[in-house]
């Protein structure tokens, strides 16, 4: 009987509390993820990145139009060529009611360094010199133009809560990668939400911090909870079913009926992750020929593939760099000519064909496995037949390390959001030392295509390092470096009253501390 | 009777060895943990420390002795991605997972018994006629399709049913979270019981039927109808008593087939169990999860197993577990 009462009396409290909580503006929000530590410099990813735009806040960030916002710094100049001084805002103040000053960027600074995953981004950067309370040098060691990109991922943290040691004598700072740490349970940022709640792939629940610094910010909600919903049917079929208020992403199936849903918005916008093939030429002798991998790029059809594959949900590429970077070259368009692809065969005296093996992940990219299908036929009509063989990513990436096929899949994203990255990653010649080329499958080699990367990457005259840039894209293109298929777009969908098309971007972390909700 | 359990004891702990082994062995072929440790960008070298740290440059003996080490002292070894035991990840997964099992099968015997009497005895009516067509229709459709398809019409459709998840839940002990105290609980708890139990009650609803048919054929009922003994009685008192036995025993295997198919119950509701964990954790190549999660299922099947063959102890005489023991 006392069991049944107290039953009763739950039911009427948790009544209760609902209730009360409907007084506040709450966004559910699902995603195909969570993030997988709250410890912002464990794991660079999309999910770490969400995180940190909504607890904490980074020196400058994007804009819609991929230009740089002052956040927590409010001003910035460059005082000579090595050195950048931010001005940082007043009266910032921390979760744990710490106000935020130099020593807390320098101390953050200082953690990034030491982190697996963020020390490549910030390799050439050397210090934070604390000129006074508010004002920081960034120190890079030689002319670096990427300064403001890189201070994206400055994220001030608390540096008096993340210090000391834990009842179990752990140093709070430790950044540990698998494993439990402080940081990866504990978190104080300046940010516009505060964790109070969090169930690892179940939920996260944020609530708006009171003493937020961005007064003039029109956000206007109370708390988010973000639930991960792995399967993308049951994704949509929450929103579409008022479950949840705000999905990322919505699969191209299902665009249509998010947009044509009443009571449902669908927000979509090219994104920067372009899709590629490569070539390798330390396995096919042929395709050292330029002629043969122009041919290849030819024979795809990446207008068709993104018409009837994505489903339109894609931006056709001839180039690696998106339009908006600096590399963006426009005179580059896509080829596609079935039979100057067999002419091209034909001159370099492959007109009766080659065999070759193709692999491709099947639940890393969208469609991934369809779109390496439909390459493989597309290749039939110049006489290349393929052996393609789909898997899902983890076993995918340890074959790409191997360099186990002919042709293999990869998609990029720049986390510098700058051109080079592309190059130095997808198509630069292999180097260990420098980790150039890591994912240069087709072992394509140019050293002049490399001077250029290399000369960028110390120009800080914008206006010439596009120049170079574009025309290192333009030297790809011609030599058919790889074959560039498409951009994904992205695609959030959305509750109506839910005005999420202000605060997302091509970088896929939409600014919740923003959002503002009809009420 | 103790010589049996003992028996078993030591069957259940050669089961779970095996499986570890299996399990251990087929890591490698898994993929690769640190692709989902580590950002993209990070260089060979970096990777190539953390991998030393882990142990996984190790051989597979050296990998497997350190594990059963650990294992024996209760020791699964640590998830890479809840970076907590990963015994206590399941643990705690466990209770999401039983309440969904057990969800199904409240629906499963609440509608094979009355169904399969019902059919058994009317075999010719057009609603045996139905119910035999439905049971053909649960068998052969997968159940993740059975699930989207009662998520869009339930929950999108009408909005009777929440979409996804557990709801509010009352804590009990322990790690156990319970869905029976709110009405948003059982109101979650539905569909997704309702799914998992679309497989096994046809199955069911079949096999009682042609199980009471035969028995209505013996000779002890037809004595009991000259009798003139009540119809009533004689189906649910006299004939499904004796047609319980083989029911208890598939009953017993399926309950522990039921927790695999939670995998994909789970997954397409988001159901925050065991099985969802598991399909996460080959994704994410979380290999100490994968590996403790099958020693943990091992464990469930061979203890519902015995449970099974007492309970035949007791409802059918005849049966010697003693002696099955010697």
């Amino acid at each position: 009987m006392k069991n049944i009462i107290r039953t009763v009396a739950i039911c009427v409290m948790s009544l209760a509390f609902a209730t009360a909580v409907q007084a506040q503006t709450t966004v559910n929000v699902a995603y195909d993820a969570d993030p997988v530590s709250l410890d912002p410099h464990e794991q660079l990813s999309g999910g770490t990145l969400q995180l940190s735009h909504m607890v904490f806040d980074p020196l400058v960030r994007w804009t819609q139009d991929l230009e740089f916002e002052a956040r927590i710094a409010e001003s910035w100049e460059q005082i000579d060529a090595t050195t950048t001084r931010f001005k940082l805002r007043d009266g910032v103040k921390f979760h744990s009611g710490n106000a935020l000053t130099a020593a807390d960027v320098k101390w953050t600074f200082d953690r990034l360094k030491e982190s697996d995953d963020f020390k490549g981004i910030f390799s050439l950067f050397t210090a934070v010199n604390i000129i006074d309370d508010l004002t920081i040098d960034l120190v890079t060691s030689e002319p670096y133009p990427l300064v403001l990109h890189t201070a994206t991922y400055i994220f001030p943290m608390d540096s008096k809560f993340y210090s000391g040691t834990t009842a179990d004598g752990k140093d709070k700072a430790e950044l540990v990668k698998h494993g439990d740490s402080f940081a990866s349970r504990n978190v104080s940022g300046t940010g516009p939400y505060v964790v109070s709640e969090r169930e690892q792939g179940v939920k996260v629940v944020f609530d708006r911090f009171a003493d937020y610094w961005d007064t003039a910010s029109e956000g206007n909600v109370d708390k988010i909870v973000l639930t991960p919903i792995k399967e993308d049917p049951t994704r949509v079929a929450a929103l579409l079913a008022g479950d949840v208020d705000f999905i990322a992403p919505v699969p191209p199936t299902d665009l249509k009926r998010v947009e044509e849903n009443a009571g449902t918005n669908l927000i979509t916008m090219p994104g920067t992750r372009i899709i590629t093939f490569q070539m390798n030429q330390d396995r096919v002798e042929a395709f050292k020929d330029a002629r043969v991998r122009k041919a290849i790029d030819y024979a795809v059809n990446n207008a068709g593939i993104v018409d009837r594959i994505m489903r339109g949900f894609g931006t056709v590429g001839a180039q690696a760099s998106p339009a908006g970077y600096l590399g963006y070259n426009a005179e580059l368009t896509p080829r596609f000519d079935v039979e100057m692809a067999q002419s091209l065969m034909k001159e370099a005296g492959y007109e009766d064909g080659f065999s070759i093996t193709m692999m491709a992940p099947n639940n890393r990219y969208v469609n991934d496995d369809k779109i390496a299908q439909a390459v493989a036929s597309m290749l039939s009509k110049i006489n290349i037949k393929v052996d393609l063989q789909t898997m899902p990513k983890a076993q995918y990436w340890p074959k790409f390390d191997e360099r186990a096929a002919d042709m293999m899949m990869i998609g990029w994203h720049a986390d510098t959001e700058d051109s080079a990255n592309f190059h130095q990653f997808l198509s630069a010649c292999q180097d260990d030392a420098t980790g150039n080329g890591q994912y240069n499958s087709g072992a394509y080699c140019n050293a002049e295509a490399d001077a250029l990367m290399n000369a960028s990457n110390s120009e800080t005259d914008m206006a010439k390092r596009g120049e170079m840039l574009q025309k290192l894209e333009g030297i790809l293109y011609d030599e058919a470096a790889f074959i560039p298929l498409h951009w994904q777009n992205l695609a959030w969908g959305a509750r109506e009253g839910i005005h999420a098309e202000k605060i997302v971007n091509a970088l896929n972390f939409p600014y919740f501390g923003d959002l503002v909700v009809d009420k | 009777m103790l010589a049996y359990l003992v028996k078993r004891v030591f069957q259940a702990v050669a089961v779970m060895f095996v499986i570890s082994l299996i399990g251990f062995a087929i890591q490698d072929n898994l993929g690769d943990p640190l692709r989902e440790l580590l950002g993209q960008s990070v260089s060979e070298e970096v990777r190539q420390e953390l991998r030393e740290e882990l142990g996984l440059n190790d051989s597979f003996v050296i990998q497997y002795t350190r594990f059963l080490g650990k294992a024996l002292q209760g020791d699964l070894g640590t998830s890479y991605f809840f970076k907590e035991p990963a015994l206590d990840v399941i643990l705690k997964k466990l209770p999401a997972t039983l309440e969904l099992v057990l969800g199904a099968t409240f629906i499963i015997v609440g509608f094979s018994v009355p169904l399969g009497v019902y059919t058994a005895i009317r075999p010719n009516t057009i609603l045996s006629r139905i119910i035999m067509g439905l049971s053909i229709v649960g068998i052969s459709v997968p159940v993740f399709l059975t699930a989207i398809l009662m998520i869009y019409v339930f929950a999108v459709g009408y909005g009777w049913f929440p979409s996804f998840g557990r709801g509010d839940l009352v804590h009990v002990f322990g790690y156990w979270e319970t869905n029976f105290a709110t009405l948003d609980g059982w109101s979650h708890i539905f569909l997704p019981s309702l799914a998992l139990a679309s497989i096994m009650l046809p199955l069911f609803i079949r096999l009682i039927r042609s199980e009471m048919m035969e028995v209505l054929q013996s000779e002890y009922v037809k004595y009991a109808r000259a009798k003139g003994i009540w119809p009533w009685r004689i189906y649910f008192v006299h004939a499904l008593k004796n047609t319980l036995l083989p029911v208890i025993t598939v009953g017993g295997v399926q309950i522990g087939t039921m927790v695999a198919y939670t995998i994909l119950t789970e997954t397409v509701f988001q159901w925050p169990g065991m099985g969802f964990m598991f399909l996460e954790a080959v994704n994410r190549v979380d290999t100490p999860l994968i590996v403790a999660y099958l020693i943990v299922v091992g464990f469930i099947f061979v203890v519902t197993n015995t449970i099974v063959d007492l309970i035949y102890g007791l409802v059918n005489p005849m049966v010697n577990l003693a002696r099955m023991g010697a």
